[in-house]
């Protein structure tokens, strides 16, 4: 590696300033609200008040009358475009605007398109829309009952069950729980949570009617997934339409889905021919917009009576609202939930989990985690600590206990998860030094002792991030690859493009000092762009921690191809930096420690 | 539709413009002056992100109508940096690493001026307690804190020779 100078050109684990944020502490970032472009119209969008009615009349004629309105859309002219349904990322299919029901509160109804965003407003509230209440059913328990109200009559299976899904072994699970000294049992409500993102979701779509091309600056973390579903969508070829995510105020997992609003949008520019802008209000996002969690998990654990965990049984009744629109990167309708066995090493496991619909906005939004892995995190952390509170054990010496060892690496977890290498008994060790664990302890007696209350928590986890491997993940057929181009310029200098898309993360700065750390170019002399699928390579996106751990490993191999083809070639006149492109590894130089430098 | 003539001094510059009397004032700057460094995050006077200076003091500019403005001086985060020197402020959060996303930067930024404007030595329980009205979704409070002291400490010292503001890199 070129160790000498890395801390020079701000390789990998030197601290840089970000390159992102000089655009940004002057306010001259480019979110996708602050987008305008000449004849720009706006849309805005007339939700449900109930959470489950029909729908039996829709008269848009005042707001139609009213001056600076230029279009109504409603589910019905959706219908004659076959544009009323969209496909989901999770097999499913989702209203983009109803035609004969509502299915959650404040779902998409009608658009309006009016020459600004007040009149477009107004104009929502000039609709008259006349609804037929239905019972509405948002208890998944309630939902499996057979007399519950029916959330999705246009499915072929008359049942709000949609899935059953399993892993590990139930007989062997089963036996090791006839035969356990112990058994601890817990009902974990994992609740409905809102991503909300300080930034709202929205979009401006263009449609040129002279090249046929559509162009659409949306708020998304997974720019060329979002293109081919737009293409799947409209039957636009994706060679016809450029999606281009500008800077993204957060994401958290709530700009992977695809929203109403940003076919309805795309839809008025082609009606148009005019650039449509879509912007959510806060409400809007926070009623409509896909929710992350909402498991009901029951959970059990078997062990010895000196604190062997010896099983684990899960049975989780997963809430996924009116539509399954999960955003999974993974092959499994749970996703990654059976990594729920943690860091212990259990003789038998067992997980089943049924996604249910209910009358509520969809759900499956990853939020700040790798998908469905902070309800398995939480649940077996939970019952570990279920369990030594039942035997009285300290929840430190409990975990040390049940660890998988470093020994027994590689290891395979009972629902077939291949762990390559870990030592978790000296990674606990070290935090409990770093923390006094022992001196807390005291600590917390004493204060016991005189009637104060004090808490410790411990946890530990094991979860699996960067969506890559496409034995285990893939959205629309296309699995997770991701990808990236470098262009070294005959100075020196080089442009990277990138198939990942930041929202805070701070690509712009990680990769190029990637680059910087292969190439021995200084991270200044490198640009990074993402973003327009246009002119990045195909990617799949931003989430669950996958950018590094792909689209940074895609990075680092282009960089040392180049690299090897750069050692074939003589130096360009024109360079004149005084750094050679690679030092070798058997330079002296480069056999020296590597200086101690702030890291981040 | 009814307007009304509104004349407003923006970081220096007057400004002048006939608005409808609902519009808000988040709105006038943005879309009406083009300055859109100041966001809108929640409509509801909630999130901060909207932060301007209005005649000194900061304010959430998607609660205030635009013709209440008339006559009154405004700042936003476009008229920090002066004479292509960054504000301490902003140097701060470059420096402590203040943002990730950047969408609540500029709202943060104002109301941190606000403060250290109106108390140069603020301690860590007035620094949080200024930019209680300001939220970071990507959560990154402690280094915000980090860059509003950074900044306190930066405006406390004198002025020594001018720095030339980096372009794009540091």
């Amino acid at each position: 590696m070129a160790t000498t100078q890395s801390t020079q050109i701000g390789g990998l684990g030197y601290a840089v300033k970000r390159k992102e944020d000089p655009r940004f502490i002057r306010g001259k970032g480019t979110y996708v609200d602050d987008v305008k472009l000449p004849g720009m119209l706006y849309l805005d969008i007339v939700r449900s008040p109930l959470a489950h009615a029909r729908i039996t009349q829709i008269d848009a004629s005042k707001a139609l009358a009213m001056p600076g309105v230029v279009a109504v859309i409603t589910g019905k002219d959706l219908e004659a475009a076959g544009l009323a349904w969209m496909p989901t990322l999770m097999g499913d299919r989702q209203m983009v605007l109803p035609t004969d029901r509502v299915v959650y509160y404040a779902q998409e109804v009608a658009a309006v398109v009016a020459e600004d965003r007040y009149t477009a407003a107004d104009a929502v509230l000039a609709i008259d829309v006349e609804y037929e209440p239905l019972e509405p059913v948002v208890d998944p328990f309630r939902a499996l009952q057979p007399d519950a109200p029916l959330v999705r009559p246009d499915r072929e299976q008359k049942t709000n069950h949609i899935w059953h899904w399993e892993a590990g072994d139930k007989e062997a699970t089963d036996r090791v729980f006839q035969e356990a000294e112990v058994v601890v049992a817990q009902d974990l409500y994992i609740p409905r949570i809102h991503v909300s993102s300080i930034e709202t979701c929205g979009c401006v779509a263009s449609f040129d009617r002279v090249s046929g091309k559509l162009t659409i600056w949306m708020t998304s973390q997974a720019p060329h997934a979002h293109r081919t579903v737009f293409s799947l969508v409209s039957g636009i070829p994706e060679t016809k339409i450029r999606v281009i995510s500008p800077d993204i105020g957060g994401g958290f997992g709530g700009k992977v889905p695809v929203y109403p609003g940003y076919v309805l949008a795309t839809v008025a520019s082609l009606q148009t021919g005019r650039p449509v802008k879509w912007i959510e209000d806060r409400s809007e996002n926070l009623q409509a917009d896909s929710f992350a969690r909402d498991y009901h998990i029951h959970a059990e654990v078997a062990a010895t009576r000196d604190g062997k965990m010896r099983a684990l049984r899960v049975r989780t009744v997963a809430d996924h609202g009116a539509f399954d629109a999960a955003a999974n990167p993974s092959k499994f309708p749970a996703g990654l939930f059976s990594i729920g066995t943690g860091s212990y090493d259990l003789e038998a496991a067992h997980f089943s989990v049924d996604g249910v619909y209910t009358n509520k906005a969809p759900g499956g939004v990853a939020y700040r985690c790798s998908f469905r892995v902070t309800e398995a995190v939480h649940m077996i952390e939970r019952m570990v600590d279920v369990l030594a509170d039942e035997l009285d054990m300290d929840p430190a010496e409990i975990r040390f206990k049940n660890f998988i060892q470093p020994e027994q690496f590689p290891y395979k977890s009972p629902t077939g998860w291949e762990y390559d290498s870990g030592n978790y008994p000296a990674a606990l060790q070290k935090a409990l030094d770093a923390i006094g664990y022992q001196e807390l302890r005291r600590e917390q007696a004493e204060k016991r002792a005189r009637g104060e209350l004090m808490g410790i928590g411990i946890s530990t986890f094991t979860e699996i991030v960067g969506a890559g491997p496409s034995h285990t993940f893939d959205i629309l057929g296309i699995k997770m690859f991701d990808s990236a181009e470098i262009r070294v310029h005959p100075t020196g200098s080089a442009l990277v493009r990138i198939g990942v898309q930041t929202q805070g993360q701070g690509h712009e700065t990680t990769f190029a000092q990637i680059v910087a750390e292969e190439l021995g170019l200084p991270v200044e002399n490198i640009v990074v762009e993402h973003g327009d699928t246009d002119t990045a390579p195909y990617g799949l996106g931003t989430y669950g921690s996958r950018s590094t751990p792909t689209a940074g490993a895609a990075t680092a191999v282009a960089a040392r191809k180049i690299r090897e083809k750069a050692r074939l070639l003589p130096r360009p006149t024109c360079w004149r930096s005084t750094r050679t492109i690679w030092s070798g590894a058997t330079t002296p130089s480069a056999s020296r420690a590597r200086p101690s430098a702030p890291r981040r | 539709m009814r307007t009304v003539p509104i004349s407003v001094t923006v970081n220096g510059e007057v400004r002048q413009a006939a608005v409808e009397p609902r519009l808000l004032l988040v709105h006038f700057i943005r879309e009406v002056l083009g300055l859109t460094g100041t966001h809108i995050g929640c409509d509801t006077t909630s999130c901060g992100a909207c932060t301007i200076h209005l005649n000194g003091k900061p304010v959430k500019s998607c609660t205030v109508f635009a013709v209440q403005a008339d006559g009154a001086e405004i700042r936003t985060v476009e008229g920090l940096e002066q004479d292509g020197r960054l504000h301490p402020v902003q140097e701060g959060f470059w420096q402590e690493h203040g943002l990730q996303c950047g969408f609540c930067t500029p709202g943060m930024m104002m109301t941190a001026v606000a403060l250290l404007e109106a108390n140069p030595n603020p301690d860590e329980a007035e620094i949080r307690r200024a930019i209680s009205g300001n939220l970071c979704r990507c959560t990154g409070y402690v280094n915000i804190v980090k860059a509003i002291r950074y900044a306190a400490e930066k405006m406390r010292q004198p002025e020594v020779a001018p720095a030339v503001a980096g372009g794009g890199e540091d």
